[in-house]
């Protein structure tokens, strides 16, 4: 008796049936849904081809190894080797990892760890509040205010310490330095909000057990919160790094964008994503410069995505040890 | 495996009540036409209408979850205008046995289900059935009470209609009816704008309670209602399931076997997905046929 | 009382000074993280206020070498109009995506394939966002024009999308699962239980997520440049070139002439206060939020 019997009230059938117009519904729904999903996945697919397709002129008058790894940007003799490029986008991005990462950690741990219950909240709005400011703003007071504070302390600091490597020298107004300070600024609030994120994931019974030995608040800290926490912090702090390695307009705007290795930390520099600013104008007929132009945005995404997943990777094991990490990246503007 | 109808289970006839039974609610009268049509005067509750509802007729039901065998060929009749409760410990399959009914089992990712299970005499799991029609015939009364959280008690009770565009219904009545019918109409009538989740915990399940049968169905699961509930929420539904037992077949989850007890008319024990037993309360828990039964309502295991 | 250490035994003087240098060191760290915060907001106001006027809100851009220079009208109502649009494509696409992660994604390879390059889109600079745009919409003239403001938008979308997503999904998943199961139960289709249960219930975190979006995608500069770029005169039309704040702002940076620096200034408050304005919105509907 698997049939189902019809009914009058539903108009012949059964009462375990719906009319299909109904049950056409759920079905549609889903495949709506799913092609939305999908437009993801079609759209990544597409920045790689189109990006690959533009470059091409580029890469093929250049070459693709000599794009990298020329020491000379001269789109005036159709000169495209973007290795100092490349290296200034990683002296500023090491830079900002060096002062932004153990700044943003240490306000996580205070915030989590140390900080009276009611100033935690206030606390980390402030810090969040550094990831409102647009980039070009951070230019903007790169430029007029950080720059010309900050050179008598620049200069002073160059002929004292002119011994070690990489200092000593005339201090440029816009240099690596300050480049790299603002980018530590803007990936402050990231990082410090998935390091605080990772932090309290941290088992209360682990802090309860060292502060039972007798530890003290820092000990505590070091013993039990910062080895569990570390592939966490790394992950932020990877994050961080691919932020400052895309960030384009606060950088273009303090570093002076001159397309030579600089020789010590207050020079001048120049970096793909603030090359592909500046010279956009000027490349539009060229087309083989404006190829230049997008093999570094192509570069710059593909390392970019490597880095993201990287620390996406880092996160999640955190995130597999203790309660899902909800933080929502990519706030901030470039 | 216990086949429950041919040990001293049930009399012949399923639905004749069987002798362990007291209580007047009286035997069914011949079944009322159209039922669940707005065509129907239920009256109110207190005025003890019974209404015959379909029973349900389980045959070699299997469950999975994934590749893990969690409900092994169970057969079982659930009388109708009866209780049935079902009871075991945890992992023994009762939920899930429960879940097969309305077909909520399926919604769990990688889990099916097979087998015959007959509402009077369409079988749900039928080729032509619609899933969501299934349910609108079976309720279904969950563990955690869930009201919705942006709607009025009102909107809450009325949600089944008006989420599945019924016309032609007044709602206001018919949000009257439910809610008398679960007991919580008196405490309720003068603040049906406010949020549903006000509410304390046992009068947020009845809500539930009056919501599951204001789209009226026939037959009303309840997965462990009263597990979150103190005491005297429980009791409320306790005699709620007593009325409402007039108007629907009513099968029973519980943990507590007190409560089995206290509100079955057959009780079925489930042990590792499988149905031990099924026999009116009572004889489950004063001469249980089986060892297992035996030894779990004794509390050796559980 | 024995040589050996009591159950009592102060703490040794070494460890006790480590705590308390360790704990300043935090607490000015975190201090520290606030220095800028506190300097940015203060010159903003200081040099930016003296910039605001009633002209300074009411005229465009004059474009003179020398003279007046005029006000950020343009600017103003280009942000506005652009990420007015981007929304509109970016978060009825980033909550269906968020939707069908949760209703129907939580296991399964696409799924996981989506979830995951949706993650990597979070990740990528938005200049070259900017550049994909250029690229494909720009340089092959779509819709007659080289540059328009709608492409800007569209920028910007891509953009919002991933944090959009990101942030949908987190909070649909916060709505509990006995609601969609007691929708289901009622016998209620698939889709009505989404957009009549779950939707409704999730909807304060969805718009605070995509406010938090909006916030953003008004302080881009990036992919402006070359999909809106710059105009003088205020337009409403979308399919012509559209000024914008913050490309506004960077084109001013760079000039010799002290007003166009002031009102640079001016226009960098302004944009700061619409995005705050904007996160304090998104802060004040999370509150009102029924679910965490």
């Amino acid at each position: 008796m698997a049939a189902t019997t019809p009914d009058v009230r539903t108009g012949g059938r059964s009462i375990l049936e719906r009319s299909p117009s109904a049950r056409r519904a759920d079905p549609m729904f889903r495949v709506l849904l799913v092609g939305l999903a999908g437009l993801i996945l079609a759209l990544i697919a597409f920045f790689f081809v189109y990006l690959i397709t533009k470059a091409q002129p580029a890469l093929s008058h250049q070459g693709v190894f000599s794009f990298l790894f020329t020491n000379d940007w001269n789109p005036s003799k159709a000169i495209y080797g973007a290795w100092p490029l490349v290296v200034g986008t990683l002296i500023t991005a090491a830079i900002a990892l060096v002062i932004g990462v153990p700044v943003a950690v240490a306000t996580a741990l205070f915030i989590t760890e140390l900080a009276p219950r009611r100033v935690r909240g206030p606390l980390t709005v402030l810090v969040e509040l550094l990831a409102a400011v647009p980039s070009v703003v951070y230019g903007l007071w790169g430029i007029f205010v950080l720059i010309p504070k900050l050179k008598p302390a620049e200069q002073w600091f160059s002929d004292t310490f002119s011994f070690l490597p990489f200092i000593g020298g005339n201090v440029a107004g816009p240099n690596y330095f300050i480049a790299g300070l603002i980018l530590a600024i803007m990936i402050l609030p990231i990082v410090s909000a998935i390091s605080r994120e990772v932090i309290s994931t941290v088992p209360p019974d682990l802090k309860e057990a060292s502060l039972a030995l007798g530890a003290t608040r820092w000990e505590m800290i070091r013993m039990a919160v910062l080895p569990y926490a570390r592939s966490g912090i790394t992950g932020a702090a990877m994050l961080g790094l691919g932020r400052a390695i895309g960030e384009t307009i606060a950088v273009t705007l303090v570093i002076g964008n001159s397309p030579t290795i600089g020789k010590q930390l207050f020079d001048q520099g120049y970096t793909l994503a603030a090359v592909i600013a500046n010279e956009f104008g000027e490349a539009a007929n060229d087309k083989i410069h404006a190829g230049a132009l997008f093999a570094a945005g192509l570069v710059l995404f593909l390392l970019t995505l490597v880095i993201n997943a990287l620390a996406r990777g880092l996160v999640r094991r955190a995130e597999k040890k203790g309660q899902t990490v909800t933080v929502v990246p990519g706030t901030g503007a470039a | 495996m216990t086949d429950p109808t041919d040990t001293k289970t049930m009399t012949d006839d399923p639905r004749i009540p069987s002798s362990g039974e007291t209580a007047g609610s009286g035997a069914p009268r011949a079944p009322l036409p159209a039922r669940g049509g707005a065509t129907v005067a239920v009256g109110r509750v207190d005025e003890a209408v019974t209404q015959a509802a379909p029973g349900i007729s389980v045959t070699g039901l299997d469950a999975f979850y994934g590749a893990g065998h969690a409900i092994k060929d169970v057969s079982i009749e659930y009388v109708p205008n009866k209780v049935t409760a079902m009871i075991g410990p945890s992992g023994s399959g009762k939920s899930t046995v429960l879940r097969c009914l309305n077909r909520m089992h399926e919604e769990i990712p990688g889990a099916r289900a097979e087998g015959r299970v007959l509402l009077d005499a369409d079988d749900i799991y039928g080729p032509s059935v619609d899933v969501v029609a299934v349910r609108r015939a079976i309720g279904m009364v969950f563990q955690k009470p869930n009201p919705f959280p942006t709607m009025s008690i009102f909107d809450n009770v009325a949600a089944g209609l008006k989420l599945n565009g019924v016309k032609g219904v007044d709602l206001k009545e018919r949000v009257e009816q439910s809610l008398r019918g679960a007991s919580l109409w008196e405490e309720v009538k003068d603040r049906l704008g406010q949020p549903g989740i006000g509410l304390s915990g046992g009068q947020q399940q009845r809500l539930c309670i009056a919501r599951t049968i204001a789209v009226e169905p026939q037959v009303i699961l309840m997965d462990e209602p009263c597990s979150a509930l103190d005491p005297i929420a429980t009791l409320k539904i306790e005699e709620l399931i007593a009325d409402l037992k007039q108007r629907f077949t009513i099968i029973i989850v519980t943990h507590n076997m007190q409560q089995a007890a206290r509100v079955a008319d057959t009780t079925a024990f489930f042990l590792e997905g499988e149905l031990i037993e099924h026999a009116p309360t009572n004889e489950v828990f004063t001469k249980p046929a089986d060892n297992r039964t035996e030894e779990y309502v004794t509390g050796k295991f559980g | 009382m024995s040589a050996a250490t009591t159950a009592l035994a102060p703490l040794s003087g070494r460890r006790r000074a480590a705590d308390k240098v360790m704990r300043a060191v935090l607490a000015i760290g975190t201090l520290v993280a606030l220095v800028p915060l506190v300097l940015v907001i203060y010159y903003l106001l200081k040099k930016g206020l003296g910039a605001w006027s009633w002209g300074f809100f009411t005229t465009d851009p004059t474009g003179n070498f020398l003279g007046d220079q005029g006000g950020v009208k343009s600017a103003l109502l280009g942000t506005i109009e652009m990420v007015l649009l981007a929304s509109l494509i970016a978060i009825p696409i980033g909550w269906g995506v968020g939707l069908y992660l949760v209703e129907f994604g939580r296991t399964g390879r696409f799924a996981a394939a989506v979830r995951y390059f949706v993650d990597v889109m979070t990740g990528v600079p938005s200049i070259v966002f900017g550049l994909f745009i250029y690229v494909t919409l720009v340089l092959s003239g779509w819709g007659g024009s080289s540059f328009a403001g709608w492409k800007g938008s569209v920028a910007l979308a891509l953009l919002m999308l991933p944090v959009v997503t990101r942030s949908a999904e987190v909070v649909l998943l916060l709505v509990p699962d006995g609601l969609r199961e007691a929708a289901l139960a009622l016998g209620t289709p698939r889709w009505r239980v989404t957009m009549k249960v779950v939707l409704p219930t999730a909807l304060p975190g969805l718009v605070t997520g995509s406010l938090l979006a909006v916030a953003r995608a008004a302080g881009e500069t990036a992919p402006l440049l070359f999909t809106a770029t710059i105009v003088n005169g205020t337009t409403f039309n979308l399919g012509d070139r559209m000024n914008s704040l913050p490309v506004q702002i960077y084109t001013d940076v760079g000039s010799p002439n002290d007003q166009l620096v002031q009102r640079a200034w001016g226009a960098a408050l302004a944009l700061v206060t619409l995005i705050l304005l904007t996160t304090l919105a998104a802060r004040l509907i999370s509150r009102r939020s029924r679910l965490s």
